[in-house]
């Protein structure tokens, strides 16, 4: 038996007995391709995610909303980094990948490049948008590639209290004035879709899915997981009093499961595709900042070698 | 004044979560320097008072085994079974020991 | 009649509000990550600061206006904080030198504050305040040193920042009937007290910035009573535009 044959041994032995694989383990090239594909377009989610978000938090209605919608743009900035660095252990530096971001390379995900035109967007994405991310990232947890799997567990910790408070606001909204109820069904007939597109195409047309299954670096079906979400989301919906967008939404009994409407993928490879309403703004308020950056890390880092000399010569001198 | 480096270094961050238990392994971040860099771990590895102490190490500072000798280094450990308390069957009237 | 204690305890709220909503405009536009996620950090212990501020105001008032009612319903006009904080954030070295100049400013503030034992529902708000400046403090003073003796370009940035920034820094030790009054009361020295100690400290950092120091030149005023500079204005318009627009709305 050759080497190779016996690394890859170890590693089938280690994915089938759920053990978790290390940084420094051998593994094979497609799986750590994979990971990076998967764990820095994660992060860049995140990071493209405070976009949306951010645009309200100068004009957060109380100053309690401003602290907490401040503290969740922040911890999604922490989440960012958790998966930049578990993407870093595979041997690709964060340059690398914030390169590939802002030329347009990488992708995100989608739901991030729709505006936040109200409010209740703030409510409709910790609820919705989190609430899916949450369903996503839950498993992510069990992953086999431990960097990528601790970082998940930190992250979910975390988010725990973002869906919340998206929910409350949304609460707060629905038994508000006419207006901010209107303003709340507005932001869910606008964020309901997207929302479900966000557990990926279906499983049958899903290119990447079986591989990822395999490995244990996905461990449900996109479809599986977008059930779920429907299934814990609707009943929620009819507590806060609003109408999910979809006519064709009903429970069936049979299944034990809401039945919905068909997704328009269209609308979904168009703004994958770089056609949605807020990509292009997306990305280049990225670029801005890091190219707007550029001097502060360069002074910085100038500053770190000069102490770095003066010390040693110091030391030298002593 | 050599030029700088594109990227700032890598940092891995520690964590002491209270006193009396040992500061452990909570990830990575860039910084500059170490004081940016213990800046940078407190506001972002302790943002919900999960530590009382920080250590940051240069990530190309550290030294680690091969996982190519884990065998070599961790296996001969397995058949020392009498450094283990089990392995001793004492009478029923000794306690605790 | 002499100033009443909600005066001076607004001026110090407004000064942490209004310096938050700044540094919170930088969230997801930082140089980068990790700095990011610090000055998102510092916003957030200055809004908390504001909170705490802001509610003491309104009780010591006693015309039923609670933080929100403070933040959200006064006109610029009514606002009472320095100009210094009111300033747009610019670039990082414009910010960063504007936080340092402040921070020491707050330092030695609270720290006056949470010595006294004339107010206690104050000192206890300072005392906490207090932690958190001192942080924040090192974290500017650093940030200064490392844009003042980093790169020419850094250099010459962060000294044009402090140029600029310096004519506004006197106004933060100037004394009216307010500040008297308080000073009277026992509270706190008078602004005038911390001139000294915070010129050591600024020059102490600016020489190891490598900084130099500029000289006192014009001198911009007027924010303590309610003469802004016309960037609060735009800025409270921006804050304050969902309860103005949906007054009695809850959220």
């Amino acid at each position: 038996m050759t080497q190779e044959m016996d690394l890859n041994q170890r590693f089938e032995d280690y994915i089938a007995s759920d053990q978790k694989i290390e940084a420094k383990d051998w593994m094979p090239d497609a799986y750590r391709k994979t990971l990076i594909r998967q764990i820095s377009q994660h992060a860049h989610s995140e990071i493209i995610g405070m976009q949306p978000e951010g645009n309200w938090i100068t004009r957060a209605p109380s100053l309690k909303r401003k602290s907490i919608l401040l503290a969740k743009v922040q911890d999604e900035a922490g989440h960012g980094l958790y998966l930049y660095s578990a993407a870093e252990t595979l041997g690709i530096s964060r340059d690398e990948m914030l390169d590939a971001l802002h030329t347009g390379q990488a992708k995100y995900s989608s739901i991030f490049n729709y505006p936040t035109l109200t409010w209740a967007d703030m409510g409709a994405i910790g609820w919705l948008v989190d609430g899916a991310a949450i369903m996503n990232q839950v498993p992510l947890c069990k992953c086999s590639y431990g960097p990528y799997a601790r970082a998940m567990v930190r992250v979910c910790k975390e988010e725990s209290f973002h869906q919340r408070q998206g929910f409350q606001i949304m609460l707060n909204l629905s038994q508000g004035t006419t207006e901010q109820k209107e303003m709340a069904q507005d932001a869910l007939n606008r964020w309901w879709w997207p929302s479900l597109m966000m557990f990926g195409p279906n499983d049958a047309s899903s290119k990447h899915s079986e591989q990822s299954m395999r490995w244990k670096i996905k461990r449900f079906s996109n479809d599986e997981l977008r059930q779920r979400f429907v299934d814990m989301t609707v009943p929620q919906a009819e507590l806060l009093g609003l109408t999910v967008p979809d006519p064709d939404l009903q429970w069936n009994e049979e299944t034990g499961h809401y039945d919905f409407g068909p997704i328009d993928w269209s609308e979904f490879e168009q703004v994958v595709a770089g056609n949605g309403p807020c990509n292009r703004e997306r990305i280049e308020t990225r670029v801005k900042a890091h190219e707007n950056g550029a001097w502060v890390r360069e002074a910085a880092a100038a500053y770190a070698t000069k102490s770095a000399e003066r010390t040693s010569s110091q030391t030298s001198a002593a | 004044m050599s030029a700088p480096k594109a990227e700032w270094p890598l940092w891995e961050v520690f964590v002491r979560s209270r006193q009396g238990l040992s500061h452990k392994h909570v990830g990575s971040l860039h910084a500059a320097d170490a004081t940016m860099a213990i800046s940078n771990a407190r506001d972002v590895y302790t943002r919900r008072q999960e530590g009382t102490s920080i250590w940051v190490v240069k990530a190309e500072d550290i030294t680690a085994s091969s996982p190519s000798d884990k065998d070599v280094l961790f296996d001969p450990a397995n058949d020392k079974v009498y450094r283990h308390p089990t392995f001793y069957d004492l009478p029923d009237e000794v306690k605790n020991m | 009649m002499a100033a009443q204690d909600h005066e001076w305890i607004l001026r110090f709220g407004d000064d942490a509000l209004v310096l938050a909503q700044r540094l919170s405009e930088w969230c997801s536009h930082g140089p980068a990550l990790e700095e990011d996620i610090a000055l998102s950090n510092i916003a957030l212990d200055l809004l908390g600061q504001a909170r705490a501020l802001l509610t003491l105001a309104g009780q010591r008032e006693g015309r039923g206006r609670d933080e929100d009612a403070l933040a959200y319903f006064r006109t610029d006009r009514e606002y009472r904080n320095a100009l210094l904080v009111e300033l747009p954030n610019g670039h990082f070295g414009d910010t960063i030198v504007r936080q340092m100049l402040f921070d020491q400013f707050a330092v030695l503030r609270y720290e006056a504050l949470a010595n006294q034992t004339v107010d206690r529902e104050l000192a206890a708000i300072a005392s906490k305040a207090l932690k958190e400046v001192r942080y924040h403090a090192a974290h500017s003073a650093q940030w200064v040193v490392r844009l003042g003796d980093g790169t020419e370009e850094s250099h010459q940035r962060a000294q044009a920042s402090l140029d600029v920034l310096w004519s506004y820094t006197a106004e933060l030790f100037e004394d009216d009937a307010v500040s008297q009054a308080c000073s009277d009361a026992g509270v706190m020295p008078l602004n005038a007290g911390f001139e000294a100690s915070w010129t050591a400290q600024v020059e102490a950092i600016l020489s190891e910035a490598t900084l130099s120091c500029p000289e006192s030149s014009a001198l911009h005023t007027g924010g303590r009573n309610g003469r802004h500079t016309e960037h609060l204005s735009y800025m409270l318009a921006e804050m304050q535009v969902l309860p103005r627009t949906y007054p009695g709305a809850a959220w």
